[in-house]
């Protein structure tokens, strides 16, 4: 298999603090790869570090061969990486299917003079764009929703609905920080579902989640940091048997 | 057939209303309320055009005047004997609004970063060094001719006729102020049609998912920096364009015309109003211009009904705009026409 997102070195330290100490890792195309860890293992910095959010201190990020440290998030996300966030981003007074609808931008490029005069190649793609969303919204689930506000839906509606905006952009690589957090039992098997679906639609899929039981049963391949460093990489089998993780992570849980 | 009718007629409705609207307002109120009308069309471009910066790119700028100043001093200087131009104003207004947005983006650029209170301090600075520049820049050239301003500024010449003089078509005599409003009639419903074009498009989207949150917006693809300077662009393009009208309109431009209080009036329109919202938008731009005129006549009430006026009118208007104002945001925080959660969305899903 082929590396879709290949991470290497790649160090971020904010003052004193070295949030990811040379990080490398590998995700190859179609899978679902897993990053767990204690809170305030560097996570979501590496999530931020991979979406353009953060400047790297070193290292290298790459997708499908193309360089993506340095550059600004919207072009992240043109070249094919998508994300959505740990705590919900949503655009507040923006309907559901608007909030879909932004997440077309980048695949769509009808300006002022299209917008105003209503050429009909922005109406085309207007009309595509519309499509899509309400595809999208229907695919998570929400399709209900559409025309309700992002702020007024039920919390793990939220959830979905930032899957997907993030999907409108037709990524190659879904990057989710905790999809599951705060999402009750029926939410969590409806969202493990679409996980599997889209990855059977062959999207590859970077999570963090902290709901281990979901870790566990869908990553094909998972990754552990702690302190900023990556302590164990490999399947779901074999990251819980490592002793260090047991230390760092899997520990606690057992406690 | 019967669901279309009533629309056609309410469009019907409001063109005939529109059209006769100066005629019934001069017979009724007298002619300087067709004039103060003309002044209210203009305040309808002002707040739309700061509308797109402040209520849908979340932009806060108080500093909006000096785009209509730039777009009034374009139009002075090439139409006026103070440098000995006299060029056509379908030449100039593009030229001052254009203007006007080259400087929105020379605004624009160094305040990307900056958010909330800081980006109204340095637009505010913005606004006044340009207030401040028209003030100076007499001397050693004279550019601006200073405070004393510029005058015999060169009405709207459409063919053969001026909108400064009476005009006799077809038996009816349409005086300057009526011929002005039509003009101003048509590129305020230009304006009204931009905006909403906008509004419903792929860039007022990116406009208020950055209002909304900057961070998610970036990371869905919108390039934020250009989005924010062509909101500053287009934002600007209004005012500049409000600016040149103004000029042609009253004949003689100051510095003292463009000062921090008018920009936040315009901002005090879109906020009573109802940011972000079209209709709302138009009738705090109606409201605020009008209703001070109107409070004039309070003058005169209290001669009639109580022998003399106790409180000078002139007082009465800052103080009752003022309580207005406080009342608005306490009890309609959203405006008085606050956005209707998008009925078009909702005929949407009958497709």
């Amino acid at each position: 298999m082929s590396a879709l997102l290949s991470v290497s070195g790649v160090s971020k330290a904010f003052g004193g603090l070295q949030a990811l100490s040379e990080i490398s890792l590998q995700v190859h195309a179609g899978e679902i790869f897993g990053l767990i860890g204690p809170n305030g293992a560097g996570k979501t910095t590496l999530f931020n570090a991979l979406t353009g959010l953060y400047s790297i201190d070193s290292g290298e990020i790459r997708l499908e061969g193309t360089r993506l440290d340095g550059r600004p998030p919207h072009q992240v996300l043109h070249a094919g990486l998508a994300r959505t966030f740990q705590n919900i981003r949503l655009f507040a007074e923006m309907t559901a299917l608007e909030n879909v609808l932004v997440g077309r931008h980048a695949r769509t490029g009808s300006g002022v003079i299209g917008a105003v005069l209503r050429l009909p190649a922005t109406r085309r793609e207007e009309a595509d764009s519309r499509q899509r969303a309400h595809d999208l919204l229907h695919r998570v689930g929400i399709v209900q929703h559409a025309h309700r506000l992002a702020k007024n839906l039920p919390y793990g509606d939220q959830r979905r609905l930032e899957i997907a905006r993030a999907l409108a952009s037709e990524p190659r690589l879904l990057a989710l920080d905790e999809p599951a957090a705060g999402m009750n039992r029926g939410e969590r098997a409806a969202l493990r579902e679409l996980l599997l679906q889209l990855q059977n639609d062959g999207l590859t899929l970077l999570l963090i989640e902290h709901d281990v039981k979901l870790v566990m049963g869908l990553c094909t391949r998972l990754a552990v940091l702690d302190y900023g460093v990556k302590i164990a990489e490999g399947t779901p089998d074999r990251v819980s048997r490592d002793a260090k993780v047991i230390a760092a992570y899997l520990g606690d849980e057992t406690v | 057939m019967i669901k279309t009718q009533p629309r056609w007629l309410v469009f019907t409705l409001l063109a005939v209303g529109l059209t006769l609207l100066p005629f019934l307002v001069d017979a009724g109120l007298g002619r300087s309320w067709v004039r103060l009308l003309d002044l209210a069309l203009l305040y309808v471009m002002l707040a739309l055009g700061l509308n797109i910066v402040v209520g849908y790119a979340g932009l806060l700028d108080l500093g909006y005047v000096a785009f209509y100043a730039l777009g009034a001093y374009v139009y002075a200087w090439l139409a006026s004997p103070h440098f000995g131009l006299h060029l056509p104003f379908w030449a100039i207004l593009p030229l001052g609004a254009g203007l006007a947005a080259l400087f929105g983006v020379l605004l624009g650029t160094p305040t990307l970063r900056l958010r909330g209170d800081y980006l109204a301090i340095v637009t505010l600075g913005f606004g006044e060094i340009i207030r401040i520049f028209l003030n100076n820049l007499n001397a050693p050239v004279n550019i601006t001719n200073g405070p004393q301003g510029i005058n015999l500024i060169d009405p709207v010449r459409v063919g053969g006729f001026s909108l400064s003089q009476s005009q006799t078509l077809f038996g009816i005599t349409l005086t300057g102020v009526h011929l002005t409003y039509y003009l101003f009639l048509l590129l305020t419903l230009a304006v009204i049609f931009i905006s909403m074009r906008l509004e419903d498009s792929r860039i007022g989207r990116a406009w208020v998912a950055i209002r909304e949150d900057e961070i998610a917006a970036a990371a869905n693809g919108i390039n934020t920096r250009n989005l924010k300077l062509l909101a500053f662009a287009m934002g600007a393009t209004f005012g500049g364009l409000a600016g040149g009208l103004f000029a042609s309109f009253q004949g003689f431009i100051s510095p003292e015309s463009f000062n921090l209080m008018e920009s936040i009036m315009i901002l005090c329109m879109i906020v009573l109003g109802g940011m972000g919202h079209i209709p709302g938008v138009i009738f705090g731009a109606l409201l605020l211009t009008l209703l001070p005129e109107a409070l004039r006549y309070t003058g005169v009430w209290q001669r009639n009904l109580l022998g003399q006026i106790y409180v000078d009118p002139a007082d009465l208007r800052m103080l009752l705009f003022g309580v207005a104002l406080v009342v608005v945001m306490l009890y309609r925080p959203a405006g008085l026409i606050p956005s209707r959660r998008r009925r078009r969305e909702f005929a949407d899903t009958q497709g």
